[in-house]
């Protein structure tokens, strides 16, 4: 049996997917990246060996900001084109938009006819990212799913800074004025929204079908926040979070060949 | 190298700040140049130039001054060199391309101002570059807000001449340019007690074409299909250009085009058939600023062209050498520099459209428009440059950035992913 493995080293969590011959996921992992992508590229590597992955038979591809730090890869792919590739075959179609939310970066990705033809990345700013969420629902005292869950069913706040330091520190406020948990959880979840819709503003999304994938695709509330702020369908899957991964294992397929 | 410990302390630098400039610099000059193959021999001169920048032509400008020459610092393609040789001065360019330099100017300019500015501000008042201790007057010009603010600090500390460049191009802009250009002649009269005749400033825009020619012939090397010089090369010859005398500089252009013309014809590339040729378009690059180069350069794709004032802007057209009266002068270089685009100018629809005359010339796979952080007006064409290309059906990339290497990884994804889409 032929392996084509995919890593992808993000800022927050590595993620691997193992695809067989016929492009069906094998195995999936799933684990912060910790301080040492190194020490995370070491760690996959052991527990693919464990799970009886033969590298003889192994072709891998890294992507993500850790891709340089996996050792053993043949080649490296960025993740704007993994998460592309990755895209299409989760969700069954070469024509599509990716907006992909990750730690520290939140990419707009558009696909046609499986190829990247245009793509638009948030400047190096954590404002719109999965980190602005991490570190709110920090202030917050409780995880990235509850404050989307919290925020359902808020509303009337929002937080006006275009920077998570600046915005910790308005949430602190917030608090300060004894705004409810539910209220600054709308305005944060609407927040990150607002900074997709400006990057989405740039591209033409009612052309595509549109997809979420990264960290925050199991999160419904903050799917269908962009639906209805896009004016557009949202698409998303458990296996969403994994299309930088998915996406690599199939170039590592065509690595190989 | 050469000691030049005391001619920068004559120039009253300060030395020890200088000495952390001049250890970083050979670093960067071995990442970025050196660690290329395949290198065309002439590029020798620009090595030994960068190794010793901050000494060399220094020294050479100290000896002129010496004779009792005038040294005149510029920060601008707009500013006509012509004028100025043809009085016997000498020009360099002083634009700061260094984070280096950033702090120093930070602690007179706000935070949010363009790191070009900053750095020539830091340049200067932290007396840490021999280029802008050496100038005895600079020149300035209205082209940008961040500039023109910039230019009452440094007037503070060396005397000043600002030239007022029109913000549009209509027939009587040119001629107000012109005014603007005999009157600077004037200026320079004074300033150098030398007289400006007919003669000598015909003989001065002589000079100065066969630099543009020279530097263009090097440019028309970059559109062959078997690309003879990497942009990292090209971008350093362009850079020092602005330094160099100017008669010499043809000399070592055309020498280093020879090559290139050999080369092409015997068909050595710097680069592997099929590797994708990028446009450079947007705010200067200026030395020794090589980060985008050299991220796009080691990202599997080449820079074939570089529309910027450190890129075509500099060279393109040339000044009529047919006029015989100084009147006629002026005003044929006001017509050559008024042909410059700069976002400065509105409209400025004439960069769109070198900017697709250029990828048609230079056959360009894709457009990378880069301006530095803070720079309204480049980022704000960034719009209707990216517009113009796609309708033409060229991928373009706009990108932000300053001087700092914090961002080097950031960059190299979002140029890795360009590549690999232009790659399919």
């Amino acid at each position: 049996m032929k392996y084509n493995i995919g890593i992808d080293i993000g800022s927050t969590c590595a993620k691997t997917i193992v695809l067989n011959e016929t492009k069906e996921i094998i195995h999936r992992l799933l684990q912060p990246t910790g301080w040492s992508s190194v020490e995370t590229a070491g760690a996959i590597r052991e527990k693919l060996t464990e799970l009886g992955v033969d590298w003889d038979n192994a072709a891998v591809v890294a992507t993500g900001y850790g891709r340089i730090s996996v050792p053993y890869a043949d080649k490296c792919v960025t993740e704007i084109t993994c998460h592309g590739r990755g895209a299409c075959h989760i969700f069954g179609s070469d024509n599509l938009a990716v907006i992909d939310i990750g730690g520290q970066d939140t990419k707009l990705i558009c696909v046609e006819d499986g190829m990247v033809k245009d793509f638009i990345m948030n400047d190096k700013c954590s404002a719109g990212t999965g980190k602005f969420l991490e570190i709110m629902a920090n202030t917050l005292a409780v995880s990235p799913a509850q404050l989307c869950e919290l925020a359902e069913k808020g509303g009337g706040v929002s937080i006006s800074s275009m920077c998570t330091v600046f915005a910790e520190s308005e949430v602190i406020s917030l608090i300060g004025r004894g705004e409810s948990k539910e209220n600054i959880a709308f305005g944060v979840v609407d927040s990150i929204v607002k900074k997709v819709a400006t990057q989405a503003g740039r591209l033409n999304l009612q052309d595509f079908k549109v997809c979420l994938t990264g960290g925050l695709c199991d999160f419904p509330y903050l799917r269908q926040r962009l639906e209805k702020t896009l004016n557009v369908p949202v698409d998303a899957c458990p296996d969403a979070r994994y299309a930088g991964a998915i996406g690599a294992a199939l170039s590592a397929a065509a690595v190989r060949k | 190298m050469a000691d030049y410990v005391q001619m920068w302390k004559d120039l009253g630098m300060d030395l020890e700040t200088h000495d952390l400039l001049c250890q970083v610099l050979p670093t960067a000059v071995g990442d970025v140049y050196l660690s290329q193959e395949n290198r065309p021999k002439a590029m020798d001169f620009w090595d030994l130039v960068i190794s010793e920048v901050h000494g060399i032509r220094p020294a050479e400008l100290i000896a002129a001054q010496a004779e009792g020459r005038k040294v005149f610092g510029t920060f601008c393609v707009y500013v006509p060199d012509e004028v100025i040789v043809a009085a016997n001065g000498i020009v360099t360019g002083l634009c700061g391309g260094s984070q280096f330099w950033v702090p120093s100017g930070e602690a007179v300019l706000p935070k949010s101002m363009c790191p070009l500015v900053k750095a020539s501000v830091g340049a200067r008042l932290g007396k840490t570059c021999p280029f802008f201790r050496i100038a005895d007057m600079y020149v300035g010009e209205t082209t940008c807000d961040g500039k023109k603010k910039a230019y009452e600090i440094l007037g503070e500390d060396v005397p000043m001449y600002i030239m007022d460049v029109p913000q549009m191009k209509r027939e009587k802009d040119i001629l107000k340019w012109k005014e603007e250009i005999a009157e600077f002649a004037k200026t320079v009269e004074e300033f150098t007690g030398n007289e400006i005749t007919a003669e000598k400033l015909a003989e001065s825009i002589k000079i100065h074409n066969e630099k543009r020619k020279a530097l263009q012939r090097v440019y028309n090397c970059r559109k062959s299909e078997c690309l003879p010089i990497s942009g990292r090369d090209a971008l350093l010859m362009t850079q020092i250009s602005f330094f160099d005398d100017p008669v010499r500089c043809a000399q070592m252009c055309n020498r280093l085009a020879d090559e290139l013309e050999q080369r092409i014809a015997d068909g050595v590339s710097v680069v592997p058939a099929g590797t994708k040729r990028i446009l450079i378009t947007g705010t200067p690059l200026a030395v020794p600023n090589w980060k985008l180069h050299n991220i796009i350069e080691t990202s599997g794709a080449a820079v074939v062209c570089e529309e910027m004032c450190t890129g075509t802007r500099y060279f393109e057209n040339l000044v009529d050498e047919s006029k015989t009266t100084l009147d006629e002068q002026f005003m044929a270089l006001s017509e050559r520099y008024m042909k410059t685009n700069c976002a400065c100018f509105t409209p400025n629809t004439g960069r769109i459209d070198d900017i697709l005359r250029l990828c048609k010339e230079y056959k360009v796979d894709g457009v990378i428009d880069c301006s530095l952080k803070f720079c309204c007006l480049y980022d704000t064409e960034k719009y209707s440059v990216s517009r113009a290309l796609k309708e033409a059906g060229i991928p373009v990339l706009s990108l932000e950035t300053d001087y700092a290497d914090t961002d080097a990884e950031q960059l190299r994804t979002r140029i890795g992913a360009f590549v690999e889409m232009l790659n399919g």
